[in-house]
Order: structure tokens, then sequence, then C-alpha cells
């Protein structure tokens, strides 16, 4: 498992995707922060920089995610990984963990913006370390479910894209929900909203049922890509 | 070493490998032999544990895959049709990552260093795997393989795709890993397994053909031979004696091939060799022999004659039952 962490996080970086996904988001974060924090002069704002940052995590994230067992498959290095003596949940972790850390990584180095914020007012510390922690966890639930694609297909374009729109349907639940007349159907629905359960830490409250939920989220893709390879060696 | 026993693979309603059960001793160099899609690499990639079979047991030195894998690919090095090269890294870095994956605990340095010598890819060790050539490439795909120092050493048509002196190279070097591990290698080019082989197991559509050592099966399918001869003299009258020469089966003219001599084809029937008669007889009436080939058995010829024997087999049971 260490051997394909180590080996995935190099080759992020010995293939332009780490320093592409690394420069997107630290210069899309960045401009988004300036104009909702630093340009309109408030810190009242940042829940809107958090939701934001959620949707650019939609787009962002899967670039990171695509490769990981979509060009495996393609070039039939996966063959290597299966026949040698690492299990599969060893494999799929190593992979996940490494995306996790170049996403860790970049999160950390972007965290520093906050810092700004107290050189010119005060803003809420709870606040921000609320949402940091709630980011990072939708951000590893996002890169769960790019993994989980990533390994249905050979294609990364196809994973890319498809990781972008599940990702995107589970964020629209948000607006779409509440319209919907069904009783059943709504709250069934609901479950699956993440910026339903993203909605208390914008107001500086740690859910942990939310916080429960993200994990649980990360863990049923993470469980789901065993799965898929399982079943793959039978059919 | 390695127990196959009634292995079945189903993809869907297609039956890549059928009942398929055969053996290999420790220190023996197998070759399994079979037409494109005949489910070499299906059986290959159940032993290694990429895939699993629909029924039946693949045992590697008494380790069921399916039952214990991590301690089952412990003792397996696999090198696949493809070999499963990442593009982007060096030899070194790729060497290094496999020797991690497997858990060596063999010292690094020395262990690859020993390695790199035994497949002679010490002078591009620093190179990036996507320069390298076709030939050097498998012998990373190789030495990968060799990596921990397995007891089972498995590859998939090593040679395919490369010139002729890095096929003999490979071969030589496949050879002289037979000497300690025990290997098994699937091809479709007879002379390599000729070249390497201590037994050959023929598949072909899924079913065992042929398990038998490599002199006997070579023997049991050469019983009936062709030959081409050139003769210079009249044409008619050679043809008649070829046909009266005792042993041959039938005998044609297939016209001028070169300036002076005429071309025949010689069948000889089973078990006798017509060569030496031949050469006296035509000694004898003063018509030089000036080439005598006999025909190179491949593949498909064997492949014809095995399933033709079985099925006449077949055939004979079946009337005896009756």
């Amino acid at each position: 498992m260490i051997a394909i962490y180590k080996r995935e996080l190099k080759s992020y970086f010995l293939t332009p995707i780490g320093y592409v996904f690394c420069g997107m988001y630290l210069a899309v974060s960045g401009i988004i922060f300036s104009y909702t924090t630093l340009l309109a002069q408030s810190t009242s704002s940042l829940p809107t920089y958090f939701l934001m940052m959620i949707a650019v995590f939609a787009i962002l994230i899967p670039l990171l995610t695509m490769k990981l067992f979509a060009e495996d498959r393609k070039t039939r290095t996966e063959q290597i990984l299966l026949t040698t003596p690492v299990s599969l949940t060893g494999m799929v972790m190593g992979k996940y963990f490494a995306a996790v850390t170049v996403f860790g990584a970049t999160f950390l180095v972007n965290s520093f913006n906050y810092i700004l914020l107290f050189q010119y007012g005060e803003p809420n510390a709870g606040l921000i370390l609320i949402n940091i922690l709630g980011l990072f966890l939708i951000g590893c639930a996002f890169i769960a479910i790019g993994v989980f694609l990533s390994s249905l297909t050979e294609n990364q374009l196809i994973a890319a894209v498809s990781s972008i729109c599940v990702i995107v349907v589970f964020l629209a639940l948000f607006f779409v929900v509440d319209k919907i007349g069904v009783e059943w159907v709504r709250v069934f629905l609901k479950w699956f909203s993440i910026l339903d359960r993203y909605r208390p830490f914008t107001i500086e409250l740690l859910d942990i049922t939310a916080v429960v939920y993200f994990i649980s989220l990360t863990a049923v893709f993470l469980f789901l890509t065993v799965r898929v390879y399982e079943k793959r060696r039978w059919s | 070493m390695i127990e196959i026993l009634n292995v079945t693979k189903k993809f869907g309603d297609k039956v890549a490998v059928d009942n398929l059960s055969f053996n290999v001793v420790e220190g023996e160099i197998l070759g399994f032999l079979g037409p494109n899609g005949a489910g070499k690499s299906t059986t290959m990639n159940i032993i290694t544990g990429y895939l699993s079979a629909t029924s039946g047991t693949a045992k590697i030195d008494g380790i069921d895959i399916l039952e214990n894998p991590i301690e089952a690919k412990r003792r397996i090095g696999f090198l696949p049709e493809i070999p499963p090269l990442y593009p982007e890294m060096t030899v070194k870095e790729y060497l290094g990552f496999v020797y991690e994956l497997k858990e060596c605990r063999f010292p690094k340095e020395q262990h690859l260093k020993e390695i790199c010598d035994v497949v002679k890819i010490g002078d591009v060790y620093k190179r990036m795997i996507k320069n390298l050539s076709k030939g050097y490439r498998q012998r990373v795909g190789i030495a990968q393989a060799l990596i921990g120092n397995p007891k089972v050493l498995i590859f998939d048509e090593p040679t395919i795709g490369l010139d002729p002196k890095q096929i003999i190279e490979i071969r030589n070097l496949i050879k002289m890993l037979g000497k300690e591990h025990t290997v098994i290698l699937s091809t479709h080019i007879l002379p390599e397994v000729q070249a390497v082989c201590d037994r050959i197991v023929v598949i072909n559509k899924g079913k065992l053909v042929a398990n038998e050592k490599t002199e006997d099966l070579i023997l049991a399918v050469e019983g009936s031979r062709r030959l081409t001869a050139k003769i210079v003299g009249p044409e008619a009258e050679v043809l008649k004696m070829l046909k009266s020469t005792p042993g041959v089966r039938y005998a044609e003219s297939i016209g001028k091939r070169d300036t002076d001599s005429i071309s025949y084809i010689i069948e000889s029937e089973d078990n006798v060799d017509v060569r030496k008669s031949l050469f006296f007889n035509l000694a004898k009436n003063n018509w030089p022999l000036i080439g005598l080939e006999g025909d190179e058995l491949n593949l498909e010829d064997i492949f014809i004659r095995l399933i033709d024997k079985e099925k006449s087999d077949k055939k004979k049971r079946g009337a005896k039952k009756g």
C-alpha cells in the first residue's frame, strides 16, 4: 500500500496533473477569496467563499482522481498491482491517500489566505476553523467519488466528466429537493444533499452528524471501488 | 509446484477455459502452447490471481490462490502479455517501486543490481521507460518478475515483437532462469518451445489437447514427414522411381525451381525415414540430388494433427464402446 501511495504521489508531479491541480486551485481560490472578502472589505461574506469553493472542488477534484484507476487499466499496469502481494483494499487506499495528500497540501497552503484577514479586520476564527474542517472533509468525499468513477472506466476523460456530473448532481439536490411534492422522496433525496448537510458549518455550527455523514460518504465510495475490482476478477 | 485442477473460466456465455487440469513440477520449464484465443492468457491470469476461475482451483506451492492470495502471489513473478511498465518512471524508480510493492527483504541495492546484471539492463538503469526500445522494455518486464526471487516465473509470450537477435537472447535468459525457477512460458512459436521447454501443454479452445515431454510430442506428431527434394534428371523417370521407393506414400513434381533441377514433394509413411534409400536409389541412377529439405513442422501442423488425432481417438473409443 505504501509503495502504491508513494508511486502515485510521485507520478502526480512527474506528469503535469499535480502542477495543474495545485496551480488552478490556488489561482481560482485566490481570485474568489479576494473578491468575496478583501475587495468587499468585509468578512461577513466568508460563507459565500466556502460555498463557492465547494463548486470549485466539483470541477477540480475530478482532475486529480481521473487517472488513478483509469490509466492503470488502460496501460494494463494494473496487472502488476493485482498480481503482487497487495490486497485490493491496500491498493485502493494507497491511491486514495495519494490524491488526498496532493489535495490536502494545496488546501493547507491555501489556508494561509485566512491569515490575511486578520491583518485587516477581526474575522470569526471559529467559523474559519470549522469551515476548514468541513471543506477538507467534502474534498475527501469528492475524491472518493472520483476514485470510484475512475475505477469504472479506462478512459480518463470519461472518468473526469462522470465524476463532475455525479458531484454536481449531489450539489444540485440542494436547489431541487425543496420543490419536490412527495414527502418521502424529498426526505430521501435530502439525505444525499451535500449542501444541506454543509449548511450548519456556514453558521459556525460544528455538526457532528454532518462530519459522520461526509466520512461515511467517503467510506462507501471507497468500499464500492474495492468491490468493483473484486467483481472484475469474477466476470 | 503448480497445480491446476478442473479450472473453468466463463466470460458470460463464452467458455474461455474448459475444465483444464495440469501440474508443473518444481524446476521444470513448461511450454504453454495454443493458437490465439485458446485461453493461454486467461489461464495464466488465473494462476497469478489476476482473474478468478469460475470453478476449479489453482495452487502454487500448495497454496490456493483464492484462499490465500497474498502468500501465493509472493511465490510468483509474472510478466503479462503487455509488460506492466509506467512510462513516466525511470528503470531505477520502477524497479524500486516493484521492490517495495512485493515487500522484499533482500538488500535492495544489491538485489536490484543482480537482477539488472542477469537481464542486462544496467546501461539503461537511469533512463525513462518511455524512451526505451521494445527489447529493453521486455527485459525490464522480466526484471520486474524476478524481483523477490519468486519460485515460480510465468511469462506470457515474452518474445513477441522482438527482433531475432533479441528473441535468442531472451530465450537463453529464460533457459538460464529455468535452472533455479519453475517456469511457465506461453507462446505460439514452436521452435521456441523446442529450444527452451522440458514439457509442453497444448490447449485449444480452452481444452487440454496434449501434455507431454517436448521430445515425445514432437515425435508423436512428426510421424509422417514431408520432404522437398531437388533432383537433376528426367522428370517422368525420377517420379516413377520415387513412387516405387519403399516407404514413400506420395510423390509429386512441382516443376523447375532452379536452372537445372526439378523439385519434388515426397511424403513418407508414418515413422519411416526414406531419406537414405532415396539417396542410394538416386545415386544408382546417376541422378544428382542437389537439395533435400524436410518441411519444418509448425504449430499449425501440430495442432491439426493433434486435433485430428483426438478426433480419431474419440471415434475409435466410440467404436469400441459400440
